[in-house]
């Protein structure tokens, strides 16, 4: 898998709800592939506190319009920076990083469950999975219906199913306290999660306890995104990995923090 | 085209620019982004003669103008350098240079003389200033005595070029260049990162696991400067500049002070291709400014 240096067009720039945005890129040339948990790294200009460059989750790939979209959470100055970016500007980006979900097989039933900006690699998968949307399950959980990003396109893919904490979407709580997480959790031959880590810890425990394959997206902080810098580790039961290149995407059997 | 072809003792590099160590991985890492065959020299990681898990997650902390890093010397060790490593690069036309560390003289040593046995390594930087790790790293590098003493014990096993890396944590860095020079190193190549810290204000804890780490990129440049100015005064080997390196200018700055060749190290993270960028641009000042030879700006600073 290549990766490459590149000075994208940015053609939109969509504020989905109060803290997320959603961002296309369109290069000149052909994208390379790009597969979905991958992420990008993003250079943010001009702000001069801000020396690295920001990671983030590629949402969707056009590839006959050469374009690919981002989801960008507010959550310090880089990112915040990069949502005022309009509609014109050059951005340089380093992309595709990262190892990407394993494929699930045609016929595998399958359990997607993203957390608040956690949706990104989520609903990417769930459109490159080719498989029948009835074996696609996708459970969404956010803090409240303010927080919930409601990317329409991905309606078809697969059964949607929401949790938000306070009740204002779906069912309350957690996404542990969806019914089809409850009741139906062992009978899902893939689980992948992505969103906060206390989230994924808990779908971690619960999957190596009925032993069902799951894979986790992680996020550390990194500084070059490449597998240089060698600061965005994790411990992995044969030692320190890098997120940026051999993960993000971790199965829970090789990680030792849901134990 | 003018000549940027320079030497450190009789190993030549065919252009100035070398990526530090700790930013290229060992050198494959980038090959994706940059024609290393374009670069005058790779530092590769830190290599140490067992693996080395290195310090515990969170390991980097963005600063103004720089990062802090308190990786540790993650590295799978000497056995793997040599089975794994060397054979994709030794057939790379560039000068792959292995950074040496140690915890005793003894694994200095022992280290250096297995890396002596590549016939494609043509140089070793020593490594007498990692802030990152408790035992060995900076520790022989911030008194003279103890300097000394790992540079002599590797000078005795090691024939080919020897580079000494300095630390900046020090009083008086030029006393420790002369020190070192004095037990025969080839070259000194200057600054490491500075120790440093951070604090997230909102959880009252240090950003870092091992609260200190060492701070590089352009917040350290002017520091690193003033340092290799004044060891290229204080001793006659050649001096390798480095310290928040992010373009061709700063590049040449440093030579201008009076180094021979410089590493670019925290400005890969951003943008891996830099090094070249740099190359290029070296070469068009001295066209701009008619030199013909970029050993012609070393130490070129007017006072």
């Amino acid at each position: 898998m290549r990766k490459t240096i590149q000075e994208l067009l940015l053609v939109e720039n969509t504020q989905l709800n109060h803290d997320n945005f959603r961002l296309v890129l369109q290069s000149e040339s052909e994208l390379p592939e790009i597969f979905p948990g991958q992420f990008v790294n993003v250079e943010i200009k001009q702000a001069t506190e801000i020396f690295l460059r920001r990671p983030f989750s590629i949402l969707d790939v056009d590839r006959e319009k050469k374009q690919f979209s981002l989801l960008v959470k507010i959550l310090g100055r880089g990112s915040k920076v990069l949502t005022t970016y309009k509609a014109g500007e050059k951005i340089s980006v380093i992309y595709p990083l990262g190892n990407g979900f394993t494929i699930p097989e045609k016929d595998d039933k399958i359990l997607l469950i993203g957390g608040g900006s956690g949706v990104a690699p989520m609903l990417f998968l769930s459109k490159v999975c080719g498989l029948d949307p009835k074996q696609v399950h996708i459970l969404l959980g956010a803090r409240s219906n303010r927080d919930h990003i409601d990317i329409s396109d991905y309606k078809q893919n697969g059964n949607f199913y929401f949790t938000t904490e306070d009740g204002s979407l779906g069912e309350k709580g957690f996404v542990t306290n969806h019914p089809v997480y409850k009741s139906e959790l062992s009978g899902f031959d893939k689980i992948y999660t992505c969103g906060p880590n206390p989230m994924m810890k808990a779908v971690a425990a619960d999957a190596a306890k009925s032993g069902a394959f799951c894979e986790v997206s992680l996020e550390n902080m990194m500084a070059c995104g490449f597998g240089v810098c060698l600061c965005c580790v994790e411990k992995t039961t044969s030692g320190h990995k890098c997120v940026c290149t051999d993960g993000p995407v971790f199965n829970i059997k090789d990680l030792t923090w849901q134990i | 085209m003018a000549d940027l072809g320079v030497n450190i003792k009789d190993l030549y590099f065919k252009n100035p620019v070398l990526t530090a160590s700790g930013t290229c991985g060992f050198g494959q890492e980038i090959a994706d982004f940059v024609d290393l065959e374009k670069l005058g020299g790779v530092v590769m990681k830190g290599t140490t003669l067992k693996h080395r898990e290195g310090n515990n997650y969170p390991r980097m902390a963005e600063t103004p103008s720089g990062m802090l890093n308190a990786v540790g010397l993650q590295n799978k060790g000497v056995d793997n350098f040599v089975k794994n490593i060397y054979p994709t690069i030794k057939d790379v036309n560039s000068n792959f240079i292995v950074n040496v560390n140690g915890s005793t003289i003894e694994e200095y040593v022992e280290l250096t003389e297995r890396i002596n046995e590549l016939d494609k390594i043509p140089a070793i930087e020593l490594n007498i200033s990692c802030p990152n790790v408790k035992e060995g790293g900076m520790a022989f590098g911030v008194s003279c005595p103890s300097a000394e003493a790992v540079v002599k014990a590797v000078r005795a096993v090691y024939h080919k070029p020897l580079i000494v890396k300095l630390s900046p944590n020090v009083t008086n860095i030029a006393e420790i260049a002369r020190a070192v020079e004095g037990q025969g190193a080839d070259s000194v190549s200057l600054v490491n990162t500075f120790l440093g810290m951070a604090i997230n204000a909102e959880t009252r804890k240090p950003v870092l696991s091992t609260i200190t780490g060492g701070l590089s990129g352009p917040a350290i440049k002017p520091i690193a400067l003033r340092m290799v100015w004044q060891v290229a005064q204080a001793v006659k080997v050649p001096v390798i500049g480095m310290g928040g390196i992010m373009n061709a200018t700063d590049a040449i700055e440093f030579m201008l002070a009076g180094a021979t060749a410089v590493q670019v190290g925290t400005a890969i993270f951003i943008d891996p291709t830099i090094p070249v960028q740099i190359v290029d641009g070296i070469n068009e000042y001295l066209e701009r400014h008619q030199f013909s030879s970029v050993k012609e700006i070393i130490g070129a600073m007017q006072v």
